[in-house]
């Protein structure tokens, strides 16, 4: 139907977005009829998801002409955006802004390097910056599940951290168990993601690179290689962040330090 | 008597709060110290400073003549041991929750050390029960028998019978005085004055944060029963 309505892709494009929009729109106000109220979060999400993923197809026309180097500085901002996102959710955490910052760069940072030194990931702007985001993205994904899961099993059970440290424990040995589920669960997504490729969905990837010529058995595979990167990359951010932030909620003395 | 303890005008702000005022007492060894007042006295508090737990905004602690600071948290920890208010026991069987505190320092209980300590705590045979089939009472009791396990020079308690019905309080008041007649000294809060008096050998007394009052249990009880 927008189809015939709108004949400038653009236009197509903004039309598709907004239909989309009313949609999701529709779902936060049916939230707040059960007292769930999200609905101005759900929209300020949509409004800067919208912004940012136009600024960036706007930014991504600039990159294409411009030296290839831009696109080490285009993830880096992706990083630090990943940071600031991830941290926002667990502002209770003491310095999750820099263990998000770290565990993604380390995380996703080594992967695309490797993979891209490897010939894996297409050095050129077209291929790294988009194949280097989703990695990232995850990366974020992973990082504050973990972040929210350690948060969580820790203030629910200060009683035992405490009993543990009266004992004359480590505070590493007192937040292992935490350290350990947190860990587990943010990888879920991603060991999901893996288990239920092909069967359950069909990434975007794939069907692109199908579309535009590949040959789909490649397609299949690199499809399967981006997956297997995203689980290598969330797993690293995760052992480096739950590594990092058991550090963070005591001071140098081994006391709790976690808001509360 | 020697002196095990020594506070020392300890203070604690929290958000330009003070919740325990200049703070000074000794606890001698082999005594038991009641440390009494009502809910929101900063008695809690006071005992978490005790084994840094919390850090003192100014004053200190001596153990044993020792400023507190100068010995590793760890092992000030191991010598001055918590029982907390609520049975916080961690999974597992009473013999791995007793055998928890010693392997810290790398030392492994012997089977017939952790029935030495639940006999203490009167449990005997329940070494490989698992925690998830105690009551509260006997959980606590597992906590005293950890805490004891770590051979701690001073055991604070922190309400230890607050959580637990009337007759687990009762058993863990026992353990109590099996404990302190076998001469393990203890600081014990608690805001029950006739606990207190069937308990202490001393009490202190601390209102809105400060010490009011400190001296032989029944003295410093009287004294408050007198005046409420």
């Amino acid at each position: 139907m927008l189809k015939q309505l709108f004949h400038s892709q653009v236009a197509l494009g903004f039309a598709q977005a907004g239909v989309t929009a009313v949609l999701a729109m529709i779902v936060g106000f049916a939230a707040s009829k059960r007292g769930i109220h999200v609905e101005w979060k759900t929209f300020v999400a949509l409004a800067r998801g919208l912004a940012q993923i136009v600024a960036i197809g706007f930014v991504l026309v600039f990159m294409l002409k411009g030296p290839q180097w831009t696109s080490v500085l285009m993830l880096s901002a992706m990083v630090i955006a990943a940071g600031a996102t991830s941290a926002g959710r667990t502002k209770k955490v003491p310095g999750s802004f820099e263990v998000s910052f770290w565990s993604i760069l380390i995380g996703s940072g080594s992967v695309i390097a490797v993979m891209t030194w490897a010939g894996v990931i297409d050095g050129a702007i077209t291929s790294i910056v988009p194949v280097g985001s989703m990695v990232i993205a995850n990366s974020m994904n992973t990082n504050a599940l973990a972040l929210d899961r350690f948060r969580a099993e820790v203030e629910a059970h200060v009683g035992e951290i405490e009993s543990a440290l009266a004992l004359g424990a480590a505070p590493d040995v007192s937040v292992s168990p935490a350290v350990e589920k947190s860990f587990s669960a943010s990888l879920i997504p991603a060991l999901n993601n893996l288990r239920s490729l092909g069967l359950v969905w069909i990434p975007g990837l794939m069907a692109g690179m199908v579309l535009t010529g590949s040959s789909p058995l490649y397609a299949a595979i690199y499809q399967f290689v981006v997956i297997a990167m995203i689980f290598a990359s969330s797993g690293l951010t995760s052992l480096i962040c739950t590594n990092l932030i058991r550090k963070r909620i005591f001071t140098p003395a081994e006391q709790f330090a976690m808001v509360r | 008597m020697s002196i095990i303890l020594q506070a020392q005008h300890l203070t604690r702000s929290v958000k330009g709060k003070t919740i325990v005022h200049e703070v000074s007492f000794d606890v001698n060894a082999g005594e038991l110290l009641a440390i009494v007042g009502p809910s929101g006295a900063g008695k809690s508090s006071l005992l978490r400073l005790l084994n840094r737990l919390d850090e003192p905004t100014s004053g200190s602690v001596f153990i044993e003549g020792k400023d507190y600071r100068e010995i590793p948290t760890r092992e000030l920890r191991r010598r001055v041991g918590m029982v907390m208010q609520r049975p916080f026991v961690f999974p597992g069987t009473v013999a791995e929750n007793l055998r928890f505190g010693p392997q810290q320092q790398g030392k492994t209980l012997s089977d017939d050390e952790i029935e030495s300590l639940l006999r203490d705590v009167g449990l005997n045979g329940y070494a490989s029960e698992d925690v998830g089939h105690l009551s509260g009472g006997e959980a606590q009791r597992v906590c005293f028998a950890r805490a004891l396990a770590n051979q701690p020079a001073v055991l604070l308690l922190d309400e230890p019978t607050s959580a637990l019905d009337e007759v687990a309080k009762l058993e863990v008041e026992a353990v109590i005085r099996r404990i302190s007649a076998q001469g393990v000294t203890s600081v014990m809060v608690t805001h029950d004055f006739s606990q207190a008096r069937r308990l202490a050998t001393r009490a202190a007394q601390l209102q809105s944060g400060k010490l009011i009052r400190i001296g032989p249990a029944t003295e410093v009880l009287n004294v408050e029963a007198a005046l409420s």
